[in-house]
């Protein structure tokens, strides 16, 4: 495993572990930062060993933003060239589980890195938040999308505009998180439920995700036709032949993901 | 550091005293931002496994200062401000805490009293929600917790009819754990919180998560979040020590990890 400056991962049992390490900036991510996420992202995508991708942050918050130092002195054809989001749109395209673990806080740019994530687990306590709109810009690493897309346009605005702090339960409420746990047991929550779904049969699981995710996008009509290809395409894999055989069979199926 | 209480931490035990004692110790800008520094200075202090609120002289606080009353005044704005912010560092509070109550609580001080774990009163000591005379209604959680304390019936009545009540009939309401006479007052209070201070205090703290979430979930909810509590607290050192000495058949010594 290539060592990386602000991240630790790790890999056991078809669980891959990516944890936030600048716990003393509350992990406030930089651009390499972000880059190395995606960098460890694609090479745990590319992993057959690594069946679901936990994400979490070291410390007491989650992340508490964007780096500010970092862009106070930026000129928006400087942005242009750099185009430093390229990297998020990536992140974007991650075919396995990403499983988010939260806790503190999760504002501005650590907010848009637990919506890149499809399923979020909360410590009890934690505050989401786009504090953007208080620095004279607004989120630009998907905020204004995602949040849209998650809740709607009523609380997106106002929770933008505002930059007010989200509890947890709001959040849930609101559909912006899975579920919320005792901050003691984060981890081991939040590992639970990724054994739990490494478990399951991997193409099933790959291409729910592509298709849960075109429904954000697509028509009915077009979403309903994409469903059907990749439902008509899991009866080429092993596991499709291996889970309706043990249905039948009454007996356990083993998953190979192939 | 503070100017309207005192803080000191005393073997394991933090003593927090309203200090504005020619003024009954009525709430100011300043005492309320002090109070809630304090709360989070103990929530955040390792060596502190129990918080003790009382009031210096003979009232333990009789409320708002009413002389900072005034007709410009936006009494919502200074509870969400002010007022809010010290129940809520005291409702997130993971430790025992404890309103040892010296005299008079009237108004707010009755709230905040409420706002403990536990009451001790003194002989001296007396509950007043007093709002109604003048013209309010009862704030700072009051009725949260007065309803659940005593019914609403009896709440609705020492709310609209705003009687003095004294401290016997306090602990007979249900309002107060213990009454202690006048000359054992000290003893008896350091005595108490002492006796909280050595307990297993993570699992104090994880018995004050569940009781308030006994009110706000579902019983399906509430199962699953007795359970990761139970999981937390037996993942602690006490309960190692608790069982270990359980079977050794000695007192068991928490350390509250």
């Amino acid at each position: 495993m290539e060592s990386f400056e602000f991240i630790e991962t790790s890999l056991a049992d078809g669980v891959a572990s990516i944890v936030l390490n600048r716990p003393r900036q509350l992990n406030s991510l930089n651009r390499k930062m972000v880059g190395e996420i995606l960098q460890a992202m694609e090479k745990f995508d590319r992993d057959p060993d690594a069946r679901v991708i936990v994400l979490s942050g070291k410390g007491r918050a989650f992340s508490a933003g964007a780096d500010i130092d970092e862009m106070s002195q930026d000129d928006p054809i400087r942005l242009e060239l750099l185009n430093q989001f390229s990297d998020w749109d990536r992140i974007a395209n991650i075919k396995k589980p990403i499983i988010g673990a939260v806790q503190g806080f999760v504002f501005g740019g650590g907010f848009e890195l637990a919506l890149c994530c499809d399923s979020l687990i909360a410590a009890s306590g934690t505050e989401f938040s786009f504090p953007e709109v208080n620095l004279g810009v607004m989120p630009g690493a998907g905020g204004t999308q995602r949040l849209t897309k998650l809740v709607g346009r009523t609380k997106a605005l106002e929770w933008i505009w505002t930059g007010e702090r989200i509890p947890a339960e709001e959040a849930l409420h609101h559909g912006v998180i899975n579920r919320i746990v005792a901050p003691e047991l984060l981890l081991e929550e939040t590992m639970k439920y990724a054994t739990r779904i490494a478990a399951q049969p991997p193409l099933a699981i790959r291409l729910i995700k592509d298709s849960v995710n075109k429904a954000v996008d697509y028509t009915l009509y077009e979403g309903m036709q994409y469903e059907r290809k990749n439902f008509y395409l899991l009866f080429a894999s092993e596991d499709q032949k291996e889970g309706m055989s043990a249905f039948v069979e009454k007996r356990k199926p083993e998953y190979k993901g192939k | 550091m503070y100017d309207t209480i005192q803080y000191e931490v005393k073997s394991n035990v933090a003593w927090l005293r309203l200090n504005r004692p020619d003024k009954l110790n009525s709430f100011t800008d300043q005492m309320l931002k002090e109070v809630t520094k304090a709360v989070k200075a103990a929530a955040a202090d390792e060596q502190v496994r129990c918080v003790v609120l009382t009031g210096e002289g003979r009232a333990f606080c009789a409320g708002q200062d009413l002389e900072s009353v005034d007709e410009q005044m936006d009494h919502g704005e200074v509870l969400r401000g002010q007022y809010g912010p010290m129940l809520k560092a005291i409702r997130q509070l993971e430790k025992p805490i404890v309103a040892a109550v010296n005299g008079v609580a009237a108004g707010a001080g009755f709230s905040l009293a409420l706002a403990c774990d536990f009451r001790l009163l003194s002989e001296h000591a007396s509950f007043l929600n007093a709002f109604i005379h003048v013209g309010l209604i009862p704030d700072s959680g009051n009725l949260y917790a007065l309803t659940k304390l005593v019914g609403q019936a009896k709440a609705a009545e020492l709310s609209i009819l705003g009687e003095k009540i004294p401290a016997d009939e306090a602990v007979q309401l249900g309002l107060a754990n213990r009454l202690i006479a006048a000359d054992d007052w000290e003893t008896e209070v350091t005595a108490f919180a002492g006796r909280l201070a050595m307990m297993p205090t993570k699992a104090i703290g994880l018995i004050k998560r569940s009781l308030n979430a006994a009110y706000e979930l579902s019983y399906d909810e509430f199962l699953e979040q007795e359970a990761q509590g139970q999981r937390a607290a037996g993942l602690t050192a006490d309960h190692r020590e608790g069982v270990t000495a359980f079977i050794e058949k000695r007192k068991p010594v928490f350390i509250g990890k």
